[in-house]
């Protein structure tokens, strides 16, 4: 029987020639991943049972991203357990404040995850690195202590829903609009421990970034993975970065998949998932009644280059309306960089924006952008779960970067148009 | 094992987010965590939870971030069991790993009404709920996450693989 591409990529690593859906395995791990949150409690786990190395300081990643530069002394404290850690394992991979940037657009930039990889963080938009064609799932610290000490992780193989792209996005549209879309189709748990596998001739269509967007919140429809598979633009993208030779993987013709979804891209709209589920998705142009207090631009999801253009495109030479915070948090050094050389951090302040060193700081109520009572905000982030970015009496409207951008200049959801 | 106690019900789509705020997340500690579970839907949880008691939800329970102070927060209350409908993946996986007894059974889920005394019995799966005398079987772990289990999580069953 055919296999899906995530599969096949599960059975290579495992050593087996075949996997089903269902099967119980050992597979074998390309990187293990953490964060300044989940990373103590997995250096706890591990200390406690005793190992005393690594399996490969090589292959494990630590990313101080979630409350850095410390917002606190407890927070300080957990960076520093981190950089303890790192630092008597030698971990190679290693982020600190001014090198870190959020991890799931670090990574991939950095050329530390790859396609073909075998992945697991304890981070649960680890599932981003689908874009790249690998394998790559969010677990908990405990998984994580296991995965440093082993090189391994036990995985239920899953079964796939695919979805059939065709076509090409409008202008206003981008990859964070896509996955609204799809998790607005099939619900938070309708991929529930399942891959979403994205095919089609619209894959052609859209960029790494959109990819990216696409798989890191594979996690809100309840998936283990999401994946693109390989073509020009992957390779395009990984050449000249990737650190290990990729190795590409695709999924057999005769795979077998619980459904496929077509998806024509040139339907796709502006879309806003609003309180207090990610699946409560409507299209932006009919929520242009509701007042927003705040704007967030960035996060895992949308902090890239693209994301930051996308914005400045939108907000240059503009002034954003009187009465609202918009704050601009490019997701790595390098992409912040880019802001500085191309004059977009300069439009950003000129419009009355604020920018951050990167951080998922206000995209889970850690910090940068906390919300009082009654106070909403339009997000490009990933959550809008009740008291996720502040009080539990605040709203998150997730959106787009364009949708996000063209709201902060009216104080209202409003749907970018092109002038 | 087994478990005995009341039940807190919840439902559907509960969120990692709410069964521990990202707010407090700037401590490992399980203890000082375990202060804020369940607190932005249900702030009498913390009052009134005994060692024991039993929470009931509905489908994906746990959606959301990786963070394992979730299950932990849930065990170190003292609550005895989950029953929910459906877990979200990396809520079963980090439960099973901390040693949280989980169970997944639509029809007690569905039935079992908040406040009611219920009794799990984690090796055959059956629940009891004493107050209506209604009983449900659910499904029990695989022998792989047995072992698990048996062995006292994740870590301590790789410990003893090896040796």
């Amino acid at each position: 029987m055919g296999m899906t591409m995530t599969q096949k990529i599960l059975a290579a690593h495992a050593g087996l020639d075949e996997v089903v859906a269902g099967q119980l395995i050992n597979a074998k791990l390309d990187i293990v991943l953490g964060n300044d949150i989940t990373t103590p409690v997995a250096v706890n786990e591990f200390n406690k049972a005793g190992f005393d190395n690594v399996f490969d300081k090589d292959r494990v990643a630590i990313v101080l991203d979630h409350f850095v530069p410390n917002k606190d002394i407890k927070a300080a404290e957990q960076s520093k357990t981190c950089r303890e850690f790192a630092c008597s394992h030698c971990v190679k991979h290693f982020y600190d404040v001014g090198k870190m940037g959020i991890e799931h657009a670090l990574l991939p930039e950095q050329g530390v995850v790859t396609a073909g990889d075998c992945i697991i963080g304890a981070d649960s938009h680890t599932c981003t690195y689908g874009a790249l064609g690998a394998f790559s799932t969010g677990v908990g610290s405990t998984d994580m202590a296991a995965g440093m000490a082993t090189g391994q992780a036990w995985f239920k193989v899953p079964s796939a829903i695919r979805f059939n792209l065709t076509g090409k996005l409008p202008s206003n549209c981008s990859g964070k609009d896509v996955i609204l879309t799809v998790i607005g189709m099939i619900g938070v748990d309708g991929a529930l421990y399942k891959s979403m596998e994205f095919t089609g001739d619209g894959v052609a269509n859209l960029s790494m970034d959109d990819r990216l967007c696409i798989c890191n919140m594979a996690i809100e429809a309840g998936a283990k993975n999401g994946i693109f598979p390989v073509d020009d633009v992957t390779k395009k993208y990984l050449s000249g970065r990737s650190e290990r030779e990729p190795v590409f993987f695709e999924a057999d013709p005769d795979a077998e998949y619980e459904k496929t979804v077509d998806i024509d891209l040139s339907k796709i709209v502006p879309t806003v998932a609003c309180p207090h589920l990610p699946e409560n998705t409507h299209p932006a142009s009919e929520l242009h009644d509701i007042k927003v207090d705040q704007v967030v631009i960035g996060s895992c999801t949308n902090g890239r280059t693209e994301d930051m253009e996308a914005a400045y495109n939108i907000l240059k030479g503009k002034k954003i309306a009187d009465g609202i915070r918009c704050i601009i948090i490019p997701g790595t050094m390098q992409i912040l960089r880019e802001c500085v050389e191309r004059g977009w951090y300069t439009a950003f302040i000129d419009a009355g924006a604020v920018v951050s060193t990167p951080t998922c700081g206000p995209c889970l109520g850690g910090y940068m952008g906390i919300l009082a009572a009654g106070e909403r905000c339009i997000a490009t982030t990933n959550r809008n779960f009740v008291g996720r970015m502040g009080h539990v009496d605040s709203e998150v409207y997730l959106a787009s970067p364009q949708t996000a951008a063209a709201s902060a200049l009216t104080g209202y959801i409003t749907e970018y148009k092109e002038a | 094992m087994q478990t005995q106690g009341k039940v807190f019900k919840y439902p559907d789509n509960v969120d990692t987010d709410v069964i521990i705020p990202a707010r407090y997340l700037n401590t490992p500690n399980a203890q000082e965590l375990a202060l804020h579970c369940m607190e932005d839907i249900d702030t009498e949880f913390v009052k009134k939870v005994k060692a024991g008691d039993v929470m009931v939800a509905g489908w994906n329970f746990g959606c959301g971030s990786s963070r394992e102070h979730a299950p932990l927060v849930i065990k170190t209350c003292g609550t005895g069991c989950v029953i929910a409908k459906s877990f979200a993946r990396i809520f079963y996986r980090n439960a099973i790993n901390i040693g949280l007894p989980i169970l997944e059974c639509e029809e007690a889920a569905e039935e079992i009404n908040a406040d009611d005394e219920v009794k799990v019995d984690f090796d055959t799966g059956v629940i009891t709920d004493i107050t209506t005398g209604k009983t449900y079987k659910a499904q029990p772990f695989p022998p792989f996450i047995q072992n698990i289990i048996k062995c006292g999580g994740l870590l301590k069953s790789l410990k003893e693989g090896k040796e």
